[in-house]
């Protein structure tokens, strides 16, 4: 039994039906208990899908559990396929009708019913949502495609995007072009608007795109082993992940590597002078392995950001994010308790969290600037504007993405030196932002820990640190604490917090 | 006093019931955690359960709540399915942590879950030993939000029913309101029924532990919801008597609501016009001027909130609207039948839901507004349906006299902005703007 609060991942059915949902011409059939239809909403509102996810559920009661669940289910996948006849059906239980052992999958088996029949096994008291979706997509894969002769011209299937994902819709539009360049072209995207037919086609295309390894590694390693499909490790997110992506594309197609950068603005944009404030930013980075990695290169070597703490929430990938937290001298955070988040980057004192959804309430407690780089993210992070995080146009959005929350360049020394004016002042918050930036509860008044002792802080010094403007004084409180800690003191007064200031200088 | 709340012509207290049942696209009780923690300020809202009843609150509620919520899931894993002692365990460790954590905890509602029900997980065996832990600290008490035995706001009803039997006696004679409203609407019954003499008034569920009600033979209580009717039998069984009547919403509901307790009360007429006549204009004025595009427009109530039917009753009689179905998930006559002896004969009554069905329905009327859950209004949209989200209905204040214009309004915007919005007039091409994604 574990306390939560919020969680990252739902469980595994909600996998499933992100799989089902970004396809067509599939349908779902859930053996759960009244009220699991809430899943619905994710999509409808979050997503604002114009449509019902393509999932039945069975919605049994209390007083069926003593009688006929089975039948209950035997009938309500009979109405499905009766009533919205999909090209195939995929079955499988929530956590509720697990603990029935009703075997959806075998009472489909024995149906009649003259399409695919999928059974999921989903262990929802082990596993989470992204098992559900990698293992579903997995499943349909494995039951559907087939191998066939390859496509005469070299073409890529592109693997991994689904529903409720965070920019997938954009990042197809993104990858097609940069294989276009290259003279690739597509045979089939999968589960994204998919159908179980498409899927059949799979083994045709001479590439997988391994968009997102989060949904889809499991089908990309059958379809290496089973239709002898190459797939690529390099997800293209970043200026440099994307150059190395067409050259891992390159290489594996046997065709010319190109690029048309005309319009890639990124790099300029971190290089012009204006960026200058830029350097040295503290970031810390939370959400899925595949975003965190990307972004922790973006950040060291594409916006000269110093990356002080990053971690994932998804276990499956614990290995990979720890020797990239090793890469970067730091010792990642594995771990899907928003608490220990929240902790982690209190700790840290970061000036800007790169995170997802949750580590948006968490900036907004400690009144630290947060973009949202991965799922689970909420309504406002489905634009309605295209912005992709894949290929060129990706670089920049997330240029402008991770700028934003932050308070600009000219404005951050203006603020540094008339911080007392009664207007312009830093509790005011970034002057592009309507509203005034919350104040930072928790983090200034609590002293930070950071070597395990109480540091004091003599009531001058802590005047001295509240002229500090407010982006730049957790770094400083935690800097002094660190630095007066390493000398043996117990006490911080003006002149430790000067001398740590020169001892850190840059 | 001259309201006639007679009705001569055919009602709806006897028409008859539709009942289907298929797919139920209702949450679960579960979801009433969300307003009933910020309700009680000292209380926790411990569910015992899976991912799926944390996610749930998280979806339901994340689209509202940044604040550090006062509820948790304690998540059962594959080890507690195996051993029910080690369930016993784990949950006293949790709870352990927890209060520890938050020493600001009065209240500890232990809540049941679908899983947790399934391997009968005895919550209330661990309620009562909690409480000889924690007493006098902490009351623990439990009660089940689970989708197999709850429908969304039944989960307050069996919330506040756990609190009853723990309520002191009391033999003073009191008026109690029953049911979790916003502090704005609450104060307003209270000072419209001060007013008129009616006293002492107490609430159920009271802000903070240490100011619950007590009840006994002497209580008279008024429920403020329709969806308590396990609450009501509770406070039945402590001797209390209930007040029946329509209930407050807008100006002919708040005042037949008022006119029963003031009659309970012995107020006499002159009092209860005195004291009613100013906010009952006022919410006439806000109802013509809220409900203007509502009149003659149809609405089809998909089941969901519980409210339908005084919800209906309102729209029909004060807002001039037409009903075509009003759904339930469930129909507790005993509270309802006042609203139903209200509204005329006319509508399909229908309890229960198969979705499908319901569906074929509606796109065979295609009514003017259809209420229904989040996960169906933006597909109804996209069909060209105009559509009110059902749970805002909880969410907001639309209580008596003061709200009565506020909750016509819930349902007029839909339509205006229907109107509002001319998508044809930004191009050329009117048949092109297909719903994009």
């Amino acid at each position: 039994m574990k306390l939560t609060v919020w969680t990252y991942e739902g469980p595994p059915h909600v996998g499933a039906m992100r799989v089902a949902t970004g396809m067509k011409g599939l349908h779902y059939v859930l053996h759960a208990p009244q009220g699991d239809t809430y899943a619905d909403l994710l999509f409808t509102m979050i997503e604002r899908r114009d449509h019902r996810p393509p999932v039945t559920y069975t919605t049994f009661e209390g007083r069926d559990l003593g009688e006929d669940t089975a039948g209950i289910f035997k009938k309500t996948c009979q109405g499905a396929y009766d009533r919205f006849r999909p090209q195939a059906l995929i079955v499988g239980a929530s956590c509720t009708a697990e603990l029935i052992q009703d075997d959806p999958g075998g009472l489909a088996g024995a149906m009649d019913i003259p399409v695919p029949v999928v059974a999921l096994e989903l262990p929802s008291y082990q596993r989470k949502e992204i098992f559900g979706t990698d293992e579903t997509f997995y499943q349909l894969v494995r039951h559907l495609a087939q191998p066939m002769k390859k496509t005469p011209e070299v073409t890529a299937n592109l693997i991994g995007p689904l529903a409720l994902g965070f920019r997938h819709r954009d990042d197809i539009q993104e990858v097609k072009g940069l294989l276009c360049e290259m003279g690739i072209s597509i045979n089939v995207v999968a589960p994204f608007d998919a159908t179980p037919k498409d899927l059949t086609m799979l083994g045709q295309g001479h590439i997988n795109i391994l968009m997102y390894p989060e949904h889809a590694e499991a089908a990309a390693r059958h379809m290496e082993r089973t239709l002898g499909i190459p797939y690529t490790k390099t997800v293209p997110i970043g200026v440099g992940a994307t150059h190395d992506f067409i050259a891992e594309v390159a290489g594996i197609c046997g065709v010319v590597p190109k690029a048309d950068l005309s319009r890639l603005r990124q790099p300029w944009w971190a290089k012009s002078v204006d960026s200058t404030y830029l350097t040295g930013k503290r970031v810390f980075l939370f959400g899925d392995a595949t975003h965190v990695r990307t972004a922790a290169r973006i950040a060291r070597d594409e916006m000269g950001f110093d990356v002080v703490g990053l971690g994932c929430y998804n276990r499956e990938f614990a290995r990979s994010i720890r020797t990239l937290g090793k890469e970067f001298g730091i010792e990642a955070l594995i771990t899907d308790d928003y608490l220990d988040v929240e902790k982690a980057i209190e700790e840290a004192a970061p000036e800007m969290i790169l995170g997802t959804q949750m580590e948006r309430h968490i900036g907004k407690r400690l009144g630290i600037p947060c973009a949202v780089i991965s799922a689970p993210v909420h309504v406002q992070d489905f634009p309605a504007r295209y912005a992709p995080q894949m290929g060129w146009e990706g670089a920049n959005v997330i240029f402008d993405t991770w700028v934003h929350p932050l308070v600009m360049g000219l404005e951050e020394h203006l603020l540094t030196m008339f911080r007392e004016d009664f207007e312009f002042h830093d509790a005011a918050g970034p002057s592009h932002h309507g509203t005034p930036a919350p104040k930072p509860v928790g983090v200034a008044p609590a002293p930070v820990r950071a070597i395990g002792a109480v540091m004091v802080w003599r009531a001058d010094a802590e005047t001295e640190l509240k002229k500090i403007p407010f982006f730049a004084r957790g770094k400083a409180r935690r800097n002094t604490e660190k630095f007066a800690a390493n000398q043996g003191l117990q006490e911080v007064s003006i002149d430790t917090l000067y001398e740590a200031r020169a001892h850190y200088a840059r | 006093m001259n309201h006639s709340a007679r009705i001569t012509a055919r009602t709806c207290r006897d028409a008859p019931v539709l009942r289907q049942r298929g797919q139920r696209e209702v949450f679960c009780g579960l979801t009433g955690i969300i307003w009933l923690h910020r309700k009680m300020q000292d209380a926790f809202f411990l569910v015992v359960g899976s991912r799926t009843c944390a996610h749930l609150l998280q979806s339901a509620a994340g689209v509202m709540i940044f604040a550090e919520p006062r509820f948790g899931t304690a998540i059962l894993e594959e080890g507690d399915l195996a051993g029910m002692a080690d369930a016993h365990d784990e949950l006293d460790r949790e709870v352990a942590r927890l209060l520890d954590r938050r020493p600001d905890i009065r209240q500890l509602f232990l809540v049941g879950s679908c899983p947790s029900e399934v391997i009968k997980l005895d919550l209330a065996r661990a309620a009562e030993r909690l409480t000889q832990v924690y007493a006098p600290r902490v009351r623990v008490l439990n009660y089940s939000g689970s989708g197999i035995e709850t429908t969304f706001t039944q989960g307050e009803d069996a919330c506040l029913a756990s609190m009853v039997p723990a309520l002191p006696a009391s033999d003073m004679r009191e008026l109690l309101l029953v049911g979790a409203l916003p502090e704005v609407v609450e104060d307003q019954a209270i000072s419209l029924l001060g007013k008129m003499g009616v006293g002492p008034i107490r609430v159920l569920p009271a802000p903070r532990s240490a100011e619950m009600p007590g009840v006994g033979p002497n209580t008279v209580f008024a429920c403020l919801q329709p969806f308590l009717g396990t609450t009501v039998a509770a406070l039945q069984n402590r001797g209390a008597r209930m007040i029946r009547a329509p209930f407050p919403f807008g100006e002919e509901g708040t005042t037949l609501w008022l006119k029963a307790i003031a009659n309970e009360f012995s107020v006499d007429d002159a009092t209860f016009e005195r004291v009613t006549v100013a906010p009952r204009t006022r919410a006439r004025t806000a109802i013509t001027n809220a409900s203007a595009v509502l009149r003659g427009k149809s609405i089809f109530f998909m089941p969901d909130s519980q409210l339908e039917i005084p919800l209906t009753r309102f729209l029909v009689r004060e807002c001039g609207m037409e009903a075509i179905e009003i759904g339930q998930p469930y129909i507790h006559k005993g509270l309802v039948d006042p609203d139903l002896d209200l509204i005329p004969a006319g509508p399909v009554i229908s309890e229960g839901q198969d979705v499908d069905l319901q569906l074929d329905r509606i796109r065979a009327v295609r009514p003017d507004l259809t209420v229904c859950g989040l996960g169906l209004a933006n597909p109804l949209e996209a069909e060209g349906l105009t559509t009110k989200w059902a749970i805002e209905l909880v969410f907001t204040p639309v209580h008596f006299y003061e709200q009565a214009g506020d909750l016509a309004g819930l349902f007029s915007r839909p339509l205006r902005r229907r109107d509002l919005l001319k998508p044809e007039a930004a191009g050329p091409f009117p048949e092109t703007h297909a719903v994009a994604r």
